[in-house]
């Protein structure tokens, strides 16, 4: 069991991480960021699409003719994306006043056909979905650590508006960083975004590179590689 | 050539029942939330107007006793809009209606306008608006306090000449940062003031 899910769960995670290192979704990703709460927001109702697409895309991969594919993914991913929109807004309204202006940004995130496309459609129904929730999770961390850097330097501030998804006892959630901070405008507008995720992918990259470094070191003195 | 028209028709028809299924999926959803939708729509509408006007100062189907009134340059609008009308005993009380502000720093600033008869502010909201977060979005209720000011002053509270932002001469505070949208805002709620105090009885004209 473990061996199917675990590379799964490391892939969506970190080593293959949607926003991080396929660079997908960007268009939300950048344009919702700008809080915590924001990208949390857009990282759940996410989530939510990448295992029901993903399921759903798996369960019928038998079924999709393969030179038709691309079609049959839009149609499933844009019909789960209406009915987790409508049933949202009938049952679910206060959330949906919250998260509804996320939902269709949601048919634009590629990662979505990117899984379907990657992984469902060639994997059975059991780690599609591990590796829908996964990958969401994944993107969800990028999101909420994105739009806690640029809500930090833009107003000083993490968490602000909490309330708006947990309720009126999240009001008092938000940290304030730094007291009479003047605001940087620059982090909160898109250049802000792209400049945060760049620097999130090269902190990244940095761990790697180093991640790396160690495990060549400590083999090396015991046996040189052959390949060179 | 027959080889490709079978193949056209098997992935056709493939593609033709995933269609039907999508479609089958999303039309039952739409129809079993419809109700709940426009319940929910309903209530939030209701939310809004009762947070400028006290559902205890009237007494009338406020909801259904609407006047849609034409596009009005002073208010903004650009399409047919409902005006709200409260009364109490069958006599005017309040009317709530859209304006929109068109010279936010980032677009239209959509405000629902709360009026009592006498002229006086019932209160102002901001419905919709794309101004910058962390500065302009002040206006939003959610976010500071600051549109709250509006509650109770009129035309001659303060005088027509200081409706406008202290940066220019006027009554109201600007934003650090953000001067542009609180002018924008306060130029909307004056006008709106004005086209009501110009408009009032046939605003509140029964319907027939």
């Amino acid at each position: 069991m473990n061996d199917v899910y675990g590379p799964i769960i490391r892939d969506g995670l970190w080593k293959n991480n949607p926003a991080l290192v396929q660079l997908l979704g960007l268009c939300p990703l950048l344009a919702v960021s700008n809080t915590t709460i924001n990208g949390l927001g857009l990282g759940l109702a996410t989530i939510l699409t990448l295992v029901a697409s993903n399921g759903l895309v798996s369960l019928f991969r038998k079924k999709i003719p393969d030179e038709a594919r691309l079609p049959v993914f839009v149609m499933i991913i844009a019909s789960i994306v209406t009915v987790i929109e409508l049933s949202m807004n009938a049952w679910f309204h206060e959330l949906y006043l919250i998260l509804g202006i996320f939902i269709p940004l949601i048919v634009t995130n590629c990662a979505i056909t990117g899984r379907a496309e990657a992984f469902a459609a060639r994997n059975p129904v059991g780690p599609s979905v591990v590796d829908g929730l996964m990958m969401g999770l994944g993107f969800t961390a990028v999101l909420v650590l994105l739009g806690a850097v640029r809500e930090l330097i833009g107003q000083g501030t993490i968490l602000s508006e909490a309330h708006l998804m947990f309720g009126e006892a999240a009001r008092n959630m938000t940290i304030v960083v730094i007291e009479d901070y003047r605001g940087f405008l620059m982090a909160l507008l898109p250049p802000g975004a792209f400049i945060g995720l760049g620097l999130i992918v090269a902190l990244k990259n940095v761990i790697d590179a180093r991640q790396k470094n160690k495990q060549a070191n400590v083999p090396s003195t015991e046996a040189t590689p052959a390949e060179a | 050539m027959d080889e490709v028209k079978t193949k056209i028709w098997k992935v056709g028809l493939m593609l033709a029942l995933f269609a039907i299924g999508a479609t089958s999926l999303v039309s039952l959803t739409e129809a079993n939330t419809r109700d709940k939708i426009i319940e929910n729509e309903r209530q939030t509408l209701l939310a809004a107007i009762n947070a400028l006007v006290d559902s205890n100062d009237y007494d009338n189907d406020i909801l259904t006793d609407t006047l849609l009134i034409p596009r009005v340059r002073q208010l903004g609008t650009s399409d047919f809009t409902d005006v709200y009308r409260a009364r109490k005993g069958g006599s005017p009380v309040a009317a709530v209606f859209t304006s929109i502000a068109p010279n936010g720093y980032n677009g239209k600033i959509k405000l629902l306008v709360g009026v009592y008869y006498d002229g006086t502010l019932a209160g102002v909201r901001v419905i919709n608006h794309k101004e910058t977060p962390g500065l302009g979005d002040k206006i939003n209720v959610k976010k500071s306090d600051w549109i709250l000011q509006f509650k109770g002053l009129s035309l001659t509270n303060p005088s027509e000449s200081l409706w406008k932002v202290k940066k220019d001469g006027g009554d109201f505070d600007q934003f650090t940062g953000a001067t542009i949208t609180p002018r924008a805002v306060v130029t909307a709620v004056k006008k709106s003031l004005q086209y009501f105090e110009k408009n009032r009885d046939e605003l509140f004209k029964e319907a027939k």
